[in-house]
């Protein structure tokens, strides 16, 4: 809309010239980033001597090292997922409304973990929760154990834990954005008629919230359906997702078919939920 | 204000304290007292040293550092070229192409970093586009897992300029080329800035296409740190954490004191 604007009403000839423009930009793209991925899929249903062919990627569909990495993909994801969605609703809820000296700085503090690599969390964790870190450590002394009583942290739990702090800015983000528009005014009306702060949340403050919740919760989902350091620095041998297999089998195995065909299913797996997270932030407005 | 009374404004802040304590504060604290502890039996290291940075400034330590640098600069540079030529060629093109267009500069953002790395090995193994095994193929995994961002910022940025300035140069008679350069894009600037420092940052974290492509003798600050926590040197590699997190940092917020100025002027 904005272009239209700027075009002088006989740009209409001077249009088709510009439209060029994009083709630079697009083909380096297409070399770099599509035409590797259409080599990905090419490979996933193609035999040794180069024929077309399912049966392999049938078989890997139906083992169970498959099957595991993509239960375990999808357990983490939605776990990690609801708790981002629980943590950043209660934190934003708080910095929005019970505003407290020093909350502004604070949100800003929580949105640089955005920019902050994913692992690092894992290994704060393994001194924090492993089995000769902090908590373990001091519970033993305190309760004079002598095995480590707090092991959580090499199962799927310790993989949503870490996933839950590094991915709930990201829903922190758009209810910040989407609770700033709420009315103030609705809110001390209903509080001075006798709403308890627990209904305003219900009736007032959650149906503005939707949107971004839907929004940063799709987003949540790609992310941690993608997420790859925060599995691979916690290294636990039951916790395999499917970013992890690819990188085993072709990596550690040099199984390379197999690793495209893993490959497919993820990248489908992730085009299917970046459709939602796009379908949701359109909703948005974002 | 929410809750009036103040009791219960300081049961919610004590909640807030807990939550932000134990899965943001913590965190970051304990990787800053790792970094420094020569040796941690219990519940507190048994005594502070500098020895793990002082190992950063020489040695390997070092290299990944630089590699880092080199990589996240380049590869940022070329995704700001790039997604900047991109944004600013789509608003030239008709509604529905320029809107399927934009999603396809999306993408390479919602797939695996992993199949990324995967993809490269795969199409750039063979002549006459062979790339495996050099530097170049990071820098490649890196623009193309950047490259949405900086196009997401800028085209955010070019969505809120006001189009009255290019319009005014236009009718004055500034031909395309001339208001590009003297108009649109130093309007711009502040979004640009933003963009790079962002893909800077993301690239400068970035680990699972790395780790599929990297050739011996550029090994990344992630990569590095993740080969010395997989032997067990984890106060090494909680140092070099600290420089990431401190890297990072600083071009963040570097960068955006020259924006805030920028847009304050």
């Amino acid at each position: 809309m904005a272009d239209a604007a700027v075009l002088p009403a006989t740009s209409a000839v001077r249009r088709v010239p510009g439209r060029f423009w994009i083709v630079p930009p697009a083909a380096l793209l297409a070399l770099l980033f599509f035409y590797p991925l259409v080599l990905i899929v090419q490979q996933a249903f193609t035999d040794d001597s180069g024929m077309a062919n399912v049966a392999e990627f049938v078989r890997v569909l139906h083992a169970r090292f498959f099957l595991n990495a993509l239960l375990n993909t999808i357990t983490i994801s939605v776990a990690a997922t609801a708790g981002c969605l629980i943590v950043g609703l209660v934190l934003g809820l708080i910095l929005a409304f019970v505003p407290f000296p020093g909350s502004g700085v604070i949100a800003r503090l929580i949105d640089t973990f955005i920019a902050l690599p994913t692992f690092l969390v894992t290994l704060a964790f393994t001194f924090l929760y492993g089995s000769a870190g902090m908590l373990n450590a001091g519970l033993m002394e305190v309760l004079s154990l002598h095995a480590p009583p707090v092991d959580f942290l090499y199962s799927t739990w310790g993989v949503v834990l870490a996933e839950v702090t590094v991915y709930s800015p990201f829903v922190l983000r758009p209810l910040l954005a989407a609770f700033s528009l709420v009315d103030r005014g609705q809110i001390e009306a209903a509080s001075v008629l006798g709403a308890r702060p627990f209904r305003i949340v219900r009736q007032i403050i959650l149906p503005a919230a939707v949107p971004a919740l839907i929004a940063g919760g799709s987003l949540c989902l790609l992310l941690t359906v993608n997420e790859f350091g925060i599995v691979l620095f916690i290294g636990a041998k039951g916790v395999i997702t499917l970013p992890l297999l690819i990188y085993s089998k072709a990596i550690q195995e040099s199984a390379y078919q197999v690793a495209c065909i893993i490959a497919v299913i993820n990248i489908a797996l992730s085009l299917g939920l970046f459709g939602l997270y796009r379908f949701a932030a359109g909703r948005l407005g974002a | 204000m929410l809750v009036w009374s103040r009791p219960g404004r300081i049961v919610i802040w004590a909640v807030f304290a807990l939550l932000f304590g134990v899965l943001f504060l913590a965190p970051l604290a304990v990787i800053l007292l790792s970094s420094l502890a020569n040796q941690w039996n219990g519940v507190l290291p048994s005594g502070l040293t500098t020895e793990h940075y002082s190992d950063v400034v020489q040695g390997a330590a070092w290299q990944a550092v630089r590699a880092s640098l080199v990589t996240g600069f380049l590869a940022s540079a070329l995704a700001l070229i790039s997604g900047t030529w991109a944004a600013l060629a789509l608003r030239i093109q008709d509604a529905t192409l320029a809107r399927v267009l934009g999603v396809l500069f999306f993408i390479p953002s919602a797939v695996p970093s992993v199949s990324v790395g995967l993809g490269l090995l795969v199409a750039f193994s063979h002549p006459p586009l062979l790339l495996n095994g050099t530097v170049a193929i990071v820098m490649v995994a890196h623009f193309v897992l950047i490259s949405a961002f900086t196009f997401g910022n800028v085209s955010a940025g070019l969505a809120r300029l006001s189009p009255d300035f290019e319009q005014v140069a236009s009718s004055l008679g500034a031909r395309p080329a001339y208001r590009l350069w003297h108009v649109t894009l130093p309007l711009l600037t502040p979004y640009l800035v933003a963009a790079f420092g962002l893909s800077f940052a993301l690239s400068m974290g970035e680990l699972g296409a790395t780790v599929m492509v990297y050739p011996p003798g550029w090994v990344t600050l992630p990569v590095s740190i993740f080969s010395l926590t997989d032997r067990g040197d984890v106060f090494a590699g909680a140092a070099l954490t600290m420089v990431l997190v401190a890297v990072t940092l600083i071009l963040l917020l570097g960068l955006e004191r020259v924006t805030g100025r920028q847009t304050r002027s």
